[in-house]
């Protein structure tokens, strides 16, 4: 039986203090196979893969490779086991070239010969049907091609057994799409990969068998094509779920904003948008889709008054139908018509929050400047996060702790529970499910759509095309700073979208 | 003609003092760690391999001028790399803030040197009575022959050989960084140690090693000034502002030995340019002074404009690295 895995784990349990990360886990992995490791946000994927990297060490248990038992101290062992790893935030070095970064610490000859260095990879590139230049820096790559880097890094260094760390996360459908034939090319020639995700339309494409682990607890391994997205999740969560996101009809859309050729260019003097249409209406959920750093945050900061704008107007019409020019105004004054941003940027805290403050002094950020006389006044922003800790399910041990040590998700929920409270009359969030559980992310579904209900425009930038296809009601398209497309919610599809966020000239339905 | 021969001769004894201080920057910074401590460490270079030429000849009634050279210049390294080891222990190992630590270090290997400089000028009798003779000569010679060229001899082979050892150094170091594994390895660490340390390289090995032996680099630059320039003899804080010359090339040569060569040659013609215009009063000789600094800051300017990658220091640099920070 044994030999036939390139990969066991025997009862590994990791403790990290008093907190249990990995208990009792149990897991195989077959040679030439995709098993995709499914789990919530905290559920101990990761630190079961840094402990078969070598990052972590495990407390108890086996690790098994090809039958025999190892001791995996270091990624530099794991190497020698031929155990590679992508992981989430590339490890590249961003001056050197992709064949430099693939040959980083490896032994040989003391004297670089960089053409045969290069013609080794290239065969390997021209093998598995990469698309790279190896001559080229990596800080001049796309995200997909630095992912491919690390790829090619691990499989030069003869890695047959592949950890790949949420790898669709920064990519466009089609870019995935073109992983996965990668990956399953890998496979066919006996490499055997893992793949950690929480997306279950993927684990369900690509993987010949799942791992389900909750709570840091091994749940079970199934075969794929007896799996369904519901099977799954309700195996995730422990409980049965309801995956619909609800998308209430808009209740009598008005004009709410309207941006005519908003332009706008960042410090190097590049247009970040450019000639930006877009009509907002109350009532209703519009996303924006995009390949990331295509425009979607300068968008979200033009029309909070935060970048700004070269030319265009966005003019905001209220309720009573005054209309007042966003563009001329500053970030304060727009403010105070109503207009909230709750910007979740990559490393989660860093705009919006401050990490080593508590959730009232996190509060207070948006109301200070209301109290009056020179001090300041605690007793209204500790009441509101006490209503958002409540109300928002928010685990933390108290008010007063430091938000940094909060986990992702739960910061997310401090971030946008906070600009709802504003009572906003335009309501854009970024990324507010990024990298955070199922649970948490339909917590903050039913929040935006509440906000709907009430007559707020609703604007939100999401990564995953499912989300924003089951959420919104219209979608805009950015390409290269560029509306691409304005798209029905109800009946685009994802692989629509995903060729409106390559296509550099406007289209689409309005 | 001959004024003009005799200010580059200058310009180029000049610049290999920082150069020499310029290589062993090149060498730390490039591992990430931005050691403020040369200009100190130079001190220290100085005065141990004059200590240990002092001692040599001063026990020894027949001094062979070889031996003499080869322990100054083994004193001079060692204790200049152990100057370095310093500030490894305390940046690397401690994580201490690399700036407080590399100003402390200045400070006190500029003690360090005054401190043992005052000690062997009273054994030697007096201030100024050290006498290194046979080892000082040694390292004044000029090459036999070819220096008796006019113009030219004049101008290539009229140093000594330590001129032409830290062109060489410059030549390897630059070799060692772009064109060997290692180099890549200590690239990598300067730019991003995580990812250095993920592909499998001992991070702390390599910062300690290129630390010290930078450092050892640089001290060698404090004795070329004492044994060369000063032909054997201590004065307290002879050495001015030199060891901050030789950090402010680093910027100016964009962390690139070659360019450290010729950048060194033009510090050094601007830090003596005030001596061969007629004319200057005290005040403007001031601000002569102040030219390499200026274009430095000049440099820096127009590196900032380009924002071309490649020219920007290292990434990790002044940062320390945890390794359970990922």
């Amino acid at each position: 039986m044994g030999e036939n895995y390139a990969l066991e784990l025997k009862q590994i349990t990791k403790r990290f203090g008093s907190v249990l990360a990995n208990d009792h886990v149990d897991l195989t992995l077959k040679k030439s196979e995709i098993l995709a490791i499914l789990g919530e946000n905290g559920s101990g994927k990761t630190t079961l893969m840094n402990m078969i990297y070598g990052i972590y060490y495990p407390d108890e248990g086996h690790i098994l490779v090809d039958g025999k038992e190892v001791s995996i101290r270091s990624p530099k062992d794991s190497h020698h086991l031929g155990i590679g790893m992508v992981h989430q935030h590339f490890k590249l070095v961003d001056v050197l070239t992709a064949a430099e970064n693939i040959i980083l610490g490896l032994p040989g000859k003391t004297m670089l010969n960089m053409k045969k260095v290069t013609a080794e990879i290239q065969a390997l590139v021209n093998k598995y049907g990469f698309d790279i230049d190896l001559s080229q820096k990596i800080y001049e790559m796309s995200v997909s091609q630095k992912q491919t880097v690390e790829i090619v890094k691990m499989l030069y260094r003869g890695a047959r057994i592949l950890i790949l760390d949420e790898p669709t996360a920064v990519l466009t459908p089609q870019e995935a799409d073109r992983l996965f034939d990668i990956l399953r090319n890998m496979r066919d020639d006996g490499c055997s990969i893992i793949i950690i995700t929480h997306k279950l339309q993927e684990v369900l494409a690509l993987s010949d068998r799942v791992a389900i682990l909750r709570k840091g607890r091994y749940i079970d391994t199934v075969e794929t094509a007896k799996a369904n997205v519901q099977s799954l999740s309700e195996m995730m969560v422990g409980a049965k779920v309801d995956l619909d996101i609800d998308r209430p009809e808009p209740v009598s859309p008005q004009k709410r904003l309207e941006i005519k050729g908003l332009t706008c260019r960042d410090k190097e003097g590049i247009k970040t948008l450019d000639d930006v249409d877009l009509v907002v209406n109350s009532g209703e959920i519009l996303g924006i889709a995009g390949i990331s750093g295509s425009g979607q945050k300068e968008l979200l900061e033009a029309v909070a008054g935060l970048q700004a704008a070269e030319s265009g107007t966005i003019l905001f019409t209220d309720a009573d139908g005054n209309q007042k020019d966003l563009a001329k105004m500053d970030s304060v004054e727009i403010q105070e018509l109503g207009v909230s941003l709750a910007f979740v940027p990559e490393d989660r805290i860093g705009m919006g929050l401050v990490g080593d403050m508590d959730m009232t002094d996190n509060m207070m950020l948006r109301s200070y400047h209301n109290g009056k006389g020179g001090l300041l006044d605690r007793r209204g922003p500790r009441q509101l996060a006490t209503t958002i800790k409540d109300q928002l399910e928010i685990m933390t041990p108290s008010i007063s702790s430091p938000v940094r040590q909060m986990s992702g998700g739960n910061v997310q929920k401090v971030l946008v529970g906070r600009e709802i409270a504003q009572n906003p009359k335009i309501l854009m969030v970024a990324y507010p499910t990024r990298g955070i559980d199922i649970n948490s992310s339909h917590t903050i579904y039913k929040l935006l759509n509440e906000q709907k209900k009430h007559g707020v425009a609703v604007i939100c930038v999401i990564e995953d095309l499912d989300v924003l296809l089951a959420l919104c009601d219209r979608i805009a398209v950015l390409c290269g700073g560029k509306i691409s497309g304005v798209v029905n919610g109800r009946s685009a599809t994802k692989e629509g979208i995903g060729l409106l966020m390559t296509k550099h000239e406007k289209g689409g339905e309005q | 003609m001959s004024v003009l021969i005799i200010f580059i001769q200058k310009a180029i004894v000049q610049g290999i003092c920082i150069l020499y201080g310029a290589l062993g920057e090149i060498m730390t910074e490039k591992s990430g760690n931005l050691n403020l401590g040369i200009p100190g460490i130079m001190y220290m270079g100085g005065i141990s391999g004059l200590m240990g030429a002092f001692f040599y000849e001063k026990d020894n009634p027949n001094p062979n001028a070889l031996v003499g050279v080869l322990i100054s210049l083994l004193c001079a390294f060692t204790v200049a790399a152990l100057g370095g080891l310093i500030y490894s222990v305390l940046t690397i190992t401690l994580r201490v803030n690399q700036n407080v630590t590399g100003l402390a270090l200045t400070i006190f290997g500029t003690g360090f040197g005054n401190f043992f400089g005052g000690s062997i000028s009273k054994l030697a009798g007096g201030v100024g009575q050290i006498s290194v003779k046979v080892t000082g000569s040694a390292y004044t010679a000029k090459i036999p022959g070819l220096s008796k060229i006019p113009v030219l001899g004049d101008l290539l082979f009229s140093y000594g050989f330590m001129t032409y050892l830290c062109i060489i150094v410059a030549v390897l170091l630059s070799v060692f960084l772009f064109k060997t594994r290692y180099g890549l390895n200590l690239r990598a660490i300067g730019e991003n140690p995580g990812t250095a340390d993920a592909a499998g390289i001992n991070v702390t090995k390599y910062k300690y090693l290129s630390t010290c032996i930078g450092a050892g680099l640089a001290g060698l630059g404090g004795l070329y000034f004492v044994m060369e320039y000063s032909g054997g003899t201590w004065t307290d804080n002879g050495f001015g502002d030199r060891g901050w010359l030789a950090v402010a090339l680093v910027i100016f040569a964009l962390w690139k030995p070659l360019n450290a060569i010729w950048g060194a040659f033009l510090f050094g013609a601007l830090y003596i340019l005030y001596l061969y215009i007629p004319g200057l009063g005290r005040s403007m000789q001031e601000v002569f002074k102040a030219l390499p600094y200026v274009v430095t800051i000049i440099v820096l300017v127009f590196t900032s404009f380009r924002k071309k990658k490649e020219h920007q220091p290292p990434a990790g640099l002044g940062l320390p690295y945890f390794r359970e920070e990922r």
